[in-house]
């Protein structure tokens, strides 16, 4: 047996840290290597991801075993939605994320101005979408579409008629099944709030990383945090990559 | 204390021996540098004190329950006061004892130490965990001292947001919290486990506690989450009235038992696989063997773990799910027998023709394998579809899944304390005052279980807190056990404690074990090794261990 290999703590060291390369201020004590460090977080970060994929995994169950059972409520409830509004929002998070991919390779090729440039447009964009949903949920506020008290099933019970050609907006629906787009709203209030939520936490990551990359600390050959924050940015716009043609898109019918 | 045929402890000599100078205990001074370090140690302790503050509060209400149930007559307590006693003895037990308990104490201690790492791979986050600890137990405390939840620990709805006036809010957000303390817990795990093994450390030459540790950190990540939104989902519907469960507005219940169980059946898991490491661990120091089947052993954790998200149906086979989810559910749940029965066979074989010695730990170890066996096999009782739709919510399902959770987790996490003990304070415990311990636990135990199988059999349903008069002697029977049970979860708390001024020095390896951990000053330094280690020997190789200690006799002589 190599004695050697084998050795040891037994006693107190005179020095702890004495590794002969060059580190980063960055570098943690407990890492062998930046290289070890580096790939540590980038896993503990796709591993979290998968946490997220979990939480939002239940309610995309619920939502698709509801969409199952009360189609037709769903089909009118998802009507309500603005898919003006909607692709504009996807199209708005689609070009933060682009930003976001922009601020990594900024960050990788040591281009300060660049990366603080990139950062703040990404949160521009994710300040628009957080506004635009603003807009859509007080439309549904106004239409008492909030699940709850004031909950008002009319409209898909009597829907209204169309200004010009007189035909019905909607297939009315009967009560029971009317009452039952109240599912499909408090699924959609808790799925897309939860989304912003996210957003808004991510919008204020930004908000730390901007002035730290004014300072310079990711352009000097420790970009982890960058890197990091976009996996999760990108995981953001993923989400709601589903949601869009989920609550949105799926099965809607011609007026 | 000389080494006798009889024991393996191997003691430094007592008159010259003294505690390691620098420590990780001594290595900063003042309450700050505890509550802002970075140290996985250091956060063990901070557990390890926080858990048992909980573990005795939770234990409180268990008295309690047990001393209204003395007499037939609901003359104690009222029935909505005792509806909140079983309540929260349930939310502190399960999710501030015994999901916490093994893997952020003795896991945070010895985890990384046993893979050769310096600390775990965030050790901020491993902090930030044992914050959230604390404000998710901080919230489950204000729940109680504001009066109270009455739900059951399960928060089922549609009594936790339709039909009861009571803290429901403040208890599910602690949850909620407490979730996320555990769910970056088993996030550091698993990236340590991946990226931080010192040189030489594969995968199969990991201890057996690292593997077990690896499937509940699994558990943790993909259970925890659904559970989180569970709860989110049950607060909306409390407070704005959103309707995803609530019958009136098209949700439906069972939708919440069926995503509250994805999570909570797993959770058995997460809290017993860890203790199933510990049990690896004494068992093969104290027969001086090598695991029997390392690889069955290591294996059957991760199938446990991957069973585990397929069984969770099994708590609603008398809630209206069809005939045939709950047959195929039944099949699956008795599938989960297989790879627990592995470990037993093999924690068997690994003391068969061993050098077998009978230390604290080991003792705890047996009452373990009884305890668990009968535990286990119980639950194929339960998971058998007609035996079942007879026994459940009753006295039975109590008995079973105190058997599991108390008699496995808790013994295990008994045996894991001290036997690591020595490692974590330098110092050992009084060894007859010990045994005692385990003896009167296990004692205690049984005759507090034991007693509820039979109630259940014969009917005595749960959650109730007056009964039929025949019903008497078998739950006096278990109220006596309740407090042997007690004494026996006082006692190390006296002699612990006592021992970290007064035990004797423990030395690098009183038990002669072969894991890295081992192999260091105790209690160790703040970076745990000076050099990193490089592995050249499998787990337990206790030819290893026996020629390094030739050699290091050898270089002193």
């Amino acid at each position: 047996m190599d004695n050697a290999t084998t050795v040891v703590a037994m006693q107190p060291p005179a020095a702890v840290d004495e590794h002969e390369h060059v580190s980063l201020p960055q570098h943690r004590h407990h890492f062998e290597t930046e290289e070890q460090q580096r790939e540590a977080g980038t896993f503990g970060m796709w591993l979290f991801l998968l946490t997220e994929i979990m939480f939002f995994g239940g309610l995309f169950f619920s939502y698709l075993l509801y969409r199952n059972w009360y189609n037709p409520a769903f089909v009118a409830a998802s009507n309500q939605l603005s898919i003006p509004l909607g692709t504009a929002n996807t199209a708005v998070l689609i070009t933060s994320g682009f930003f976001m991919a922009l601020a990594v390779w900024a960050a990788e090729m040591k281009k300060k101005s660049l990366l603080v440039l990139f950062l703040v447009l990404t949160t521009l964009f994710g300040v628009v979408f957080l506004g635009v949903k603003y807009f859509e949920y007080k439309e549904k506020w106004e239409k008492h579409h909030i699940p709850g008290e004031h909950f008002d099933i009319s409209e898909f019970v009597n829907p209204p008629r169309d200004v010009k050609t007189g035909k019905l907006v909607e297939e009315p629906l009967p009560p029971d099944m009317a009452q039952k787009t109240q599912v499909f709203f408090s699924l959609y209030f808790a799925m897309t709030g939860m989304h912003a939520l996210h957003m808004i936490i991510g919008v204020g990551l930004l908000l730390w990383l901007i002035p730290r990359s004014q300072r310079g600390d990711f352009t000097a050959g420790y970009v982890a945090p960058i890197e990091n924050f976009a996996l999760y940015w990108h995981f953001v716009d993923i989400v709601w990559i589903f949601l869009f043609p989920l609550l949105y898109l799926i099965n809607r019918h011609p007026v | 204390m000389s080494a006798t045929s009889s024991t393996i402890v191997n003691l430094p000599d007592q008159t010259t021996a003294t505690l390691p100078k620098r420590n990780y205990i001594n290595a900063e001074d003042g309450m700050l540098s505890w509550l802002l370090t970075g140290d996985h140690k250091r956060i063990a302790i901070l557990y390890l004190i926080s858990i048992t503050f909980f573990f005795f509060i939770g234990g409180a209400f268990a008295g309690l329950i047990r001393l209204e149930l003395l007499t037939p007559q609901p003359d104690l307590v009222a029935s909505d006061t005792y509806n909140k006693l079983f309540s929260m003895h349930g939310i502190v037990m399960i999710f501030l004892f015994l999901v916490p308990s093994v893997p952020a104490t003795i896991g945070n201690f010895v985890l990384p130490i046993m893979i050769g790492a310096k600390d775990l791979a965030f050790p901020k986050i491993n902090l930030l965990s044992w914050y959230l600890y604390w404000i998710g137990g901080l919230f489950t405390l204000a729940a109680l001292v504001l009066g109270g939840v009455d739900t059951g620990w399960t928060f089922t709805t549609p009594l936790s947001t339709h039909y009861l006036n009571t803290h429901v809010v403040t208890a599910g957000l602690g949850v909620f919290i407490i979730g996320f303390s555990s769910i970056f817990t088993g996030l550091n795990f698993i990236v340590t486990i991946h990226r931080m093994r010192a040189p030489g450390m594969t995968w199969f030459r990991l201890p057996l506690f690292v593997w077990s540790n690896y499937a509940a950190s699994i558990l943790m990540v993909l259970g925890t989450p659904v559970l989180a939104i569970t709860l989110v989902l049950v607060v909306l519907e409390r407070t704005i009235g959103i309707g995803v469960f609530d019958p009136t507005k098209g949700g439906d219940p069972l939708l919440f038992q069926h995503l509250f169980w994805f999570y909570s059946h797993p959770a058995v898991y997460i809290m017993i696989l860890p203790g199933m490491g510990v049990i690896s661990e004494v068992i093969s120091t104290f027969s001086r063997k090598r695991v029997f089947g390392y690889t069955a052993v290591a294996f059957s954790s991760v199938a446990i773990a991957l069973f585990a998200f397929f069984v969770w149906a099994h708590h609603m086979f008398i809630m209206g799910v069809s005939n045939y989810s709950a047959l195929v559910f039944s099949l699956l749940t008795m599938l989960v027998a297989v790879p627990s029965a592995i470990k037993v066979f093999n924690w068997s074989f690994t003391m068969q023709k061993g050098s077998v010695t009978f230390e604290t730990p080991m003792l705890y170890a047996f009452g373990f394998l009884g305890l668990f066996t009968i535990g286990g096999m119980t639950g194929v009782f339960l998971g058998s579809l007609g035996m079942d739709i007879h026994l459940t919510e009753t006295y039975f399902i109590v008995a079973h899944f105190h058997f599991v959770m108390v008699g496995g987790m808790l013994m295990a996490f008994l045996a894991g304390i001290h036997f690591w003990w020595p490692k974590m304070t330098g110092r050992m415990y009084p060894e007859s005052l010990s045994k005692l311990a385990a003896v009167t636990t296990f004692i205690g135990f049984n005759l507090t279980f034991l007693p509820q199988f039979v109630l259940g059999y014969l009917g005595m349903p749960r959650r109730y807190h007056a009964y039929p008069p025949e019903f008497q002697v078998l739950n006096v029977l278990s109220t006596a056990g309740a407090t042997v049970l007690g004494v026996g979860y006082l006692l190390p708390l006296l002699y612990l404690g006592w021992s970290l001024k007064y035990g004797a020095i423990a030395g690098n390896n009183p038990w002669q074990a072969t894991g890295l951990e081992w192999q260091i000053q105790s209690p160790p330094l703040t970076e745990n090794f000076i050099e990193t280690p490089v592995v050249d020997y499998e787990a337990y190789d206790y030819e290893w261990l026996a020629n390094k200690t030739q050699n290091e006799v050898t270089t002193v002589g």
